[in-house]
This record gives structure tokens, C-alpha cells and sequence, in this order.
């Protein structure tokens, strides 16, 4: 793509995470709400579809309040730093053959590096705030995501082998014989939970955890501020979703269909995946959490390391 | 009937006599044939102490302001009654013990004997002003910490109307902020240790966890609880106070506010205590229809705890089930009474009307459809391995403790103890049912759970052998202190139209007395304990609730547990605020 092309696309896509995240807020509602028995906003605007755009308004006219007890600089720049690592990380996701806005040979590695900044955000936030509760949620933070970054990095690295790239574009070509999803599956497994550690959602939204801390690190903030964490946190899910369909399931690639519908439907697959499980599994204690990282996600993933890694030098033997 | 008389000396047990066989205690003759003794303060020690052998749980402690009471016969002279009431769970049955005093006098804390006294006793002080002589922290428990004078004696207002009119000034309020504050020393806690400076957490009175208004101070090492102090009062209403307001008839709403998801069940103590007291005989057709009433309202009050221990837990989708389900029984209860959460629908001597047309067929679908329902959630929830990760084994009690602090209904039973009181001492015609007394054996979070949701299906079969077996007749009593009387024949003769007339205008008056009901009600034993003094007015409610003791209970459990766990113990307790601060 010429510089201008790209540039046009980025805030195309920029446009369209934000107003994807914005229609997710609604869209998780009304399916929690079909799988619960219930309706979920369906008032306003055909299938309350509009409720998106209340809620927006609600929330920018709240009153912008920064405590008077909290560490002001850090309280502000929280969350805004989560919604730029994530908006960012969507710069290597290749879209279609065709559509994307970096092709890097760290690509991957530029991914990771992305969702671990957005920890910082978590774990400022909880610290600035200058509250008990945001105190424990920023604690359980920093303990969840450094765990299960490094299950996350290295769950990945089974792919790498076997493409011997860092690009995701490569990574996509790669699967043209049969997806990863089917030799990495371990890998799949542990990527996703560690994901969902990565991006605090339930099962694993212990920083935040209502029922214990009441909103955990984001119990000191409101309007727009809360509005940045929450947006942030649907970019991460829908970019979590975003990599899992280009590195375990073939990403563009299908049949029939343009290669851009294909990833489209592949990722929406994968955030319904993700609603469901929240609405489904109850949430661990937090020592609990650790050990299932420690004791159970760390050898799968090394297993799967030494595995992936004999095979592919067998294969290249042969 | 008895008199005090016919109760001879000999028939005391061992623990009210001294060592040369003289009688430490003077009997009362009560309506509910409870067994009451008065003893002297200073023998009140060691009267307890023999008895507690026998008689294991302090299941009730309260006051009575004596001092405007006029027909007390027998009773010794006292300007307050401190009145303890122990259970056995043999066949003994209970045994009440009251200590007269006179102003200013104060009686031994038993806190020593039961753990479960502590609160009992500061109650009794907050209520009466009663000292308790060696009680660790005798303090103010329901009332704010800076209220003046003690509520439930008779000269303290009983309405807004009778003070000035209140107002928060800005050094009140500062004052009223200043008393909450959390202050460790006051509850003997160190603020470091020689590792660690601990941090106290304020968890309530506004947290979405504590199911009402409740606070625990959290005394913390990291995410771990080294202590805690559970705060109650915060949804005090002055219940017992009101009770000394209302006619008899018309405080049955008020009872229905008390465990405010047991509905109906909360009006059968108090209508049963009435019913004892004025000796009126309730038709089976009645009774039935009590009984399937409360067992509707057991189902729906448990649902509301599955649904909640699930989601304190964390699992979002169950309380959506059971809320429908909790929706489809209210249709069932609004059918019946007219009302969902709050019917007071009881009446003393019936219930309010009788059934409607096509009632059964509501019923029958509902118990029908409810087991499969059960299972899916069984399924859905107990059986999900992360819960149970979450709940077996945390916040565990054995029998021996549930029963010194108090703890009665599904906690208790969830330790292996196979008591309900509807089984053991079979009250308003349960003892023509057929049902199972569900426990387990653990005493921890899960086993609670586990027994409620048994009880549910052992309800459900309760309910079947209603339906099935609904006696025909009049549904409210003959008698002529029935509130409302049978009206057939008011517009015929005279004297039932005064009778309507004035039951209806003034309350009925019932005979002076007193008497106390227990029911095993939805969260555990509940009773009401009335004292008439032969006006339209109760003289005194006691209302002993089950969650109560329960929350008191918390410290002993969640300590070196997580905060997690906590909230997995809170609700694994299934209380409701106003069932403990009434």
C-alpha cells in the first residue's frame, strides 16, 4: 500500500475499533441476556442498538472527577496508556492479503509487546487511585498479567517454529496445508486463557472482580476516564480474537468468500466464544489462579515447546 | 392448665438446686408450657453451667422492661427481666431462665459459658441498658454509636413525633462520621506485627457483596484476613419497638419485613405465639394452607440464595434462572394472596381468605416442571469444578461450634446434624407430612449450598402432599378472637357485629400471658417471644432470627482466609440485613 493508502486505512480501522468496541458493549448485553433468559437493552433504536450511542452520551457529560487523594498525573494517564497499546497492537493484524498497515519481521513479537504495556495501565491505575480496594486490584494485576505474559509469549513460539517467522502475514500463508489450530492445539489452549488473563475478563477479571472489590482498580474513576478502560479492554478483546484467527485459524484464508469477510467472521467467532465464557465459568481465587499458571499452563507450554520444536527439526531432517 | 404451684420443686432440673437440694429458681407458668424458672442474679452463673449439658445452645437472650407491666403474678418484683432461653436438641425440649433486676443492677456475662452471648448481651445493653458484668466489649451493636438513651425501654419515644424534630447540623454529622470510623484499638487489634503493618479494609456497609447494609472491618496482611469485625445495624428498624405500637392484627405486615424473603413464613411464629396465648384452635384447612404457603416462600427465599452464591462466586448466569423461577413461584403467591414479596396474608386464628379457583393447577405445573429445573442447575453450577474449588472447605464448622455460637437451620444441619425442627418438634400440622431432613457433612461453604438445595426438592414434596391433600372446611378459626372474625353472620345478630366491630377497630384483646413460636424458617430458627398484658398491644416482641448468631459467627471462619473466601462465607450464609438488625 502507497504512504497515503495507509494512512487513509489507519483511521479507517481506527474508526472502526472504536465503533466496534462501542457496538460490542451492546452486543455482549443482548447476548448475555439471550443466554440468561432475559431480553438486555432492546429499547432504544431497532434491537436497542441505540443504547451504544446513550451510553456514550451518559457517559461524556459525566462530571470528569479526579480524587482529591490520588497521585493526579498517574490517575490520568492510566488509562489512557491501555487504549493506546491496544489501538497499536492492531497495527500488525493482517486484515486480508491485502489489508494491513505494518508488515514487520518482529510482527508477533510487536503484539506481545503491546498487551504487556496495557498492564501498565491496569496496574497505574490501582496504585494512583490511592484507594484500598484499587490498592488490592492493582496488586492482583501486577501478579496475574507478569504470569501469564511469559505462558502467553512462549505459547506462541510453537507457531513461530513451525512457520520460522515473526511476520504474521507469513504466519497466515503458512496455514494454506491446515490450520495450527490443529498441530498447536495445546498451544491454542493456553494462548487463550492467557489471553483472557492477559485482557482481565471474567473468568479471570480478578483485578476487578465486583464481587470482591467492588470495581478493583477502576473504583476511583468514572466518566470518560472509566469510559478508556472499558474501551480498552474491548480492543483487547477484540484484538485477542484478532490473533487467535491469524495464528491458529488460517486468518484470511477460506474458501468462496473474500478473504476480508472470512476474517470478519472467524474473529466475531471468537468474541461470541469469549461472551459465552464469561457467562458461563465462575471466577478462581486469585492463589488459584497462580498456581493453574505456574503449575499447569507453564509445563503444558513447555511440553508443547520441546514437542513442536523436536517435530520440526525431525521434518526438516527428513 | 398449670399453675405455678403444680410445678413442685422436684420436677426442677438438678442444675436449679444448691448443694443441699433447695430450689434456686421460682417457676412461671407460661402459655407455650416452656418450662421457666426465675433465678437470682448471683446464682445465674452456676444455674447456667448445670444446665448447659443439657440444654447446649443459648438461643435467645433479651430484656423485658418490667417496670410498667401490671399483671405479672408470682413473678418476683423487677424493673427489668433478662430472659435466657436454651434449647436441647433431645427430648427435653427448652428451658427458659429469667433474672429479675432492679435499677441499677447488673447481671454476670455468659460470654464465658457461650460465645454466642456476646452479641445477645450487647443488644440487651443497647436495648435496655442492662450491664453485663465482665462482658469484653460492651458497646452499642444496633443503635448509631452515638445515640442517647436505650430504645426499648418504655419512657424512650417510640415514633418521630413524639421528639423534636431532628436535625443533622454539620457538627453532628461530623461527630455521627467520626464515631464509625474504624478504630482497632477498641477491638484489642494491632495495627503491626513484627513482619507486617496491616491494612484495615472497610468492606460495607455499601458493597455489592454483603447482601444489604453490612460492614466487616477487615483487619489485613496482604489479601489475607488476620481478623475481622462484622458491624450490624444499619438496617435497624426498631421492629420490636413497633410491635408495642401496633394492635395484634395489624403488626402482621411488619413481620413479613423481617426476613424479608420468607414472606408468609415470618407471620406463622408470631400468629402461632398469638394463637397459643389466646388459645385459639386453628381448622386443618388452615393449617394446610399455612403450611404450603411457607413452603412456596422456603423455595423462593433458597433460590434467591443459589442464585447469589453462585454469582458471589462469580458466575454470572445462574441468579437469572432462579430469579425466573422466583418469578413464576411469586405468580403462584400473588394468585393465592394478592401480594409477591409481602403478603402478611396470615391471620391470627386462619389466613386472610381461602384459596382461589384453579389454585392447584398453578401449583402443580410449577412443582412439576421445578425438579428437571433443578438438575440442569445442579449441573450448571454445583458441579462446575471451579465453584467447588472456590467453596469445599472454606469457612468450615463442625457441630460442636455451630451449636455454641448459635447457629441453626441449613448451617447447622450442613455439619451432619440431623435436626429440623419441623421433624423434631413437628409445629402447625407438619407432623402429617411426609419429607426427608437433607445434611451433609463437611460444615463448609458447599455443604450449606448442598443442603438448601436438597431442601428445595424435600419442599417441593411437602407442597405435592398439599395439593394432593388440601382438606376441605373453613379456613380461619370460630373462635372470637379470629382477627377478622367470620363475618357470615355479622348483618344477623348483634353480638358477632360487635365482636367484628371491635377486633376490626381496636385489635383484639388477648389474654395477658406469655408465650413463644419457633419455626424452622428459611434461614434457621425463628421465634417470636409475646408478652400481653391482657391490652390490644403486645407489652414486649422478642424476635429471636436466625441470621443474627449466624453473622456473629464470621470472625471464627474466614480468619487466615482471603478476602475471596470471605465473600464466598458471607454467602454461603444466606442472611438478610433486616433478618439481623430487625
Amino acid at each position: 500500500m502507497s504512504v497515503g493508502a495507509t494512512i487513509v486505512f489507519s483511521l479507517v480501522l481506527l474508526l472502526a475499533i472504536v465503533g466496534g468496541a462501542a457496538v460490542l458493549t451492546w452486543f455482549e448485553r443482548r447476548l448475555l441476556g439471550i443466554w440468561q433468559d432475559r431480553y438486555g437493552p432492546n429499547r432504544l433504536g431497532p434491537f436497542g442498538i441505540l443504547q451504544v450511542l446513550a451510553d456514550m452520551l451518559k457517559l461524556l457529560t459525566k462530571h470528569d472527577w479526579v480524587p482529591p487523594f490520588s497521585d493526579k498525573v498517574v490517575f490520568i494517564f492510566a488509562p489512557t496508556a491501555i487504549v493506546v497499546a491496544m489501538m497499536l497492537g492492531f497495527a500488525v493484524v493482517p486484515f486480508s492479503p491485502e489489508l494491513y498497515i505494518l508488515d514487520i519481521n518482529i510482527g508477533l513479537l510487536f503484539f506481545l509487546g503491546m498487551t504487556s504495556l496495557a498492564v501498565y495501565s491496569v496496574l497505574l491505575g490501582g496504585l494512583a487511585s490511592n484507594n484500598k480496594y484499587a490498592l488490592l486490584g492493582g496488586l492482583r494485576s501486577a501478579a496475574q498479567m507478569v504470569s501469564y505474559e511469559v505462558f502467553m509469549g512462549l505459547s506462541l513460539m510453537g507457531v513461530v517454529m513451525l512457520t520460522g517467522s515473526f511476520s504474521l502475514r507469513d504466519i497466515v500463508e503458512a496455514q494454506r496445508d491446515g490450520w495450527y489450530c490443529i498441530p498447536q492445539a495445546l498451544g491454542l489452549y493456553v494462548f487463550i486463557i492467557a489471553g483472557i488473563a492477559e485482557s482481565h475478563r471474567l473468568p479471570f477479571d480478578l483485578p476487578e472482580a465486583e464481587h470482591e472489590l467492588t470495581a478493583g482498580f477502576h473504583t476511583e474513576y468514572g466518566g470518560m476516564k472509566f469510559t478508556m478502560f472499558m474501551l480498552g479492554e474491548y480492543c483487547g478483546l477484540i484484538l485477542l480474537s484478532c490473533m487467535i484467527t491469524t495464528l491458529f485459524f488460517g486468518g484470511w484464508l477460506g474458501p468462496v468468500l473474500p478473504p476480508i469477510v472470512w476474517f470478519c467472521l472467524k474473529t466475531f467467532f471468537f468474541i461470541c466464544f469469549f461472551i459465552l465464557l464469561r457467562a458461563a465459568i465462575p471466577r478462581p481465587r486469585y492463589d488459584q489462579l497462580m498456581s493453574l499458571g505456574w503449575k499447569v499452563m507453564l509445563p503444558l507450554t513447555l511440553i508443547n515447546l520441546v514437542a513442536t520444536g523436536a517435530i520440526a527439526l525431525w521434518m526438516q531432517g527428513a | 392448665m398449670q399453675t405455678a404451684a403444680a410445678i413442685k420443686n422436684n420436677e426442677m432440673p438438678d442444675a436449679l438446686l444448691n448443694q443441699s437440694g433447695e430450689a434456686l429458681g421460682v417457676a412461671q407458668v407460661t402459655a407455650d408450657h416452656t418450662p421457666t424458672y426465675w433465678v437470682a442474679a448471683k446464682d445465674l452463673h452456676q444455674v447456667m453451667r448445670g444446665l448447659k449439658p443439657q440444654f447446649p445452645m443459648l438461643y435467645d437472650l433479651f430484656g423485658i422492661d418490667e417496670r410498667h407491666r401490671t399483671q405479672r403474678p408470682g413473678q418476683p418484683a423487677a424493673d427489668f427481666s433478662v430472659v435466657y432461653h436454651l434449647l436441647s436438641f433431645t427430648d427435653k425440649g427448652d428451658i427458659r431462665i429469667k433474672v429479675a433486676l432492679i435499677e441499677p443492677g447488673s447481671v454476670p456475662t455468659l460470654v464465658d459459658l457461650w460465645p454466642a452471648a456476646n452479641w445477645y448481651e450487647r443488644e440487651a445493653w443497647d436495648m435496655f441498658g442492662i450491664i453485663f458484668d465482665g462482658h469484653p466489649n460492651l458497646r452499642r451493636i444496633l443503635l448509631p454509636p452515638l445515640w442517647e438513651g436505650h430504645a426499648l425501654r418504655k419512657e424512650h419515644p417510640a415514633r418521630a413525633t413524639e421528639m423534636e424534630p431532628f436535625a443533622m447540623s454539620e457538627e453532628l454529622l461530623d461527630a455521627e462520621q467520626e464515631a464509625l470510623l474504624f478504630k482497632p484499638e477498641e477491638w484489642g487489634m494491632a495495627r503491626e506485627s513484627d513482619e507486617t503493618e496491616f491494612m484495615f479494609l472497610n468492606l460495607g456497609p455499601n458493597h455489592p457483596s454483603v447482601h444489604g447494609v453490612f460492614r466487616i472491618a477487615l483487619q489485613l496482611d496482604g489479601e489475607v484476613v488476620v481478623d475481622a469485625v462484622p458491624d450490624i445495624g444499619y438496617h435497624h428498624r426498631g421492629a420490636e419497638k413497633m410491635g408495642e405500637r401496633q394492635t395484634w392484627h395489624s403488626y402482621i405486615p411488619y413481620t413479613d419485613r423481617i426476613d424479608y424473603l420468607g414472606g408468609v413464613m415470618n407471620n406463622l411464629p408470631y400468629v402461632m405465639a398469638i394463637e397459643q396465648m389466646a388459645g385459639i384452635e386453628v381448622p386443618d384447612r388452615a393449617k394446610v394452607i399455612r403450611i404450603m404457603l411457607s413452603e412456596l416462600f422456603r423455595i423462593s427465599s433458597h433460590l434467591v440464595f443459589y442464585g447469589t452464591f453462585a454469582q458471589d462466586v462469580g458466575q454470572m448466569s445462574p441468579v437469572f434462572y432462579m430469579f425466573a423461577d422466583r418469578e413464576r413461584l411469586f405468580g403462584i403467591i400473588e394468585a393465592i394472596t394478592g401480594g409477591r414479596m409481602h403478603p402478611a396474608w396470615f391471620r391470627i386464628g386462619g389466613v386472610a381468605q381461602d384459596l382461589p379457583v384453579g389454585w392447584d393447577r398453578m401449583v402443580r405445573e410449577f412443582i412439576d416442571a421445578m425438579p428437571a429445573r433443578l438438575d440442569h442447575y445442579d449441573k450448571m453450577a454445583m458441579q462446575n469444578s471451579i465453584l467447588k474449588q472456590r467453596t469445599v472447605g472454606i469457612g468450615k464448622y463442625n457441630t460442636r461450634e455451630a451449636i455454641e455460637w448459635g447457629v441453626t437451620g441449613p448451617g447447622l444441619r450442613a455439619t451432619g446434624m440431623e435436626w429440623d425442627l419441623r421433624k423434631a418438634r413437628p409445629y402447625g400440622g407438619y407432623d402429617q407430612f411426609d419429607f426427608e431432613v437433607p445434611t451433609a457433612q463437611g460444615g463448609d461453604c458447599y455443604d450449606r449450598a448442598v443442603v438448601r438445595i436438597e431442601e428445595i426438592r424435600q419442599s417441593l414434596k411437602i407442597i405435592r402432599q398439599c395439593v394432593d391433600n388440601m382438606p376441605e372446611g373453613p379456613y380461619k378459626s370460630e373462635h372470637r378472637l379470629t382477627t377478622p372474625p367470620p363475618k357470615d353472620r355479622t348483618l344477623q345478630d348483634i353480638e358477632t357485629l360487635i365482636h367484628h366491630f371491635l377486633n376490626v377497630s381496636w385489635g383484639p384483646v388477648i389474654p395477658a400471658g406469655e408465650s413463644a413460636c419457633m419455626v424452622e424458617a428459611t434461614k434457621g430458627l425463628n421465634s417470636y417471644h409475646l408478652v400481653s398484658d391482657g391490652g390490644t398491644t403486645s407489652y414486649r416482641t422478642r424476635i429471636r432470627t436466625p441470621s443474627f448468631p449466624h453473622l456473629q459467627m464470621i470472625p471464627l471462619i474466614s480468619r487466615g482466609l482471603m478476602i475471596p473466601d470471605l465473600i464466598a462465607i458471607i454467602a454461603s450464609i444466606d442472611f438478610v440485613m433486616a433478618d439481623v438488625d430487625r
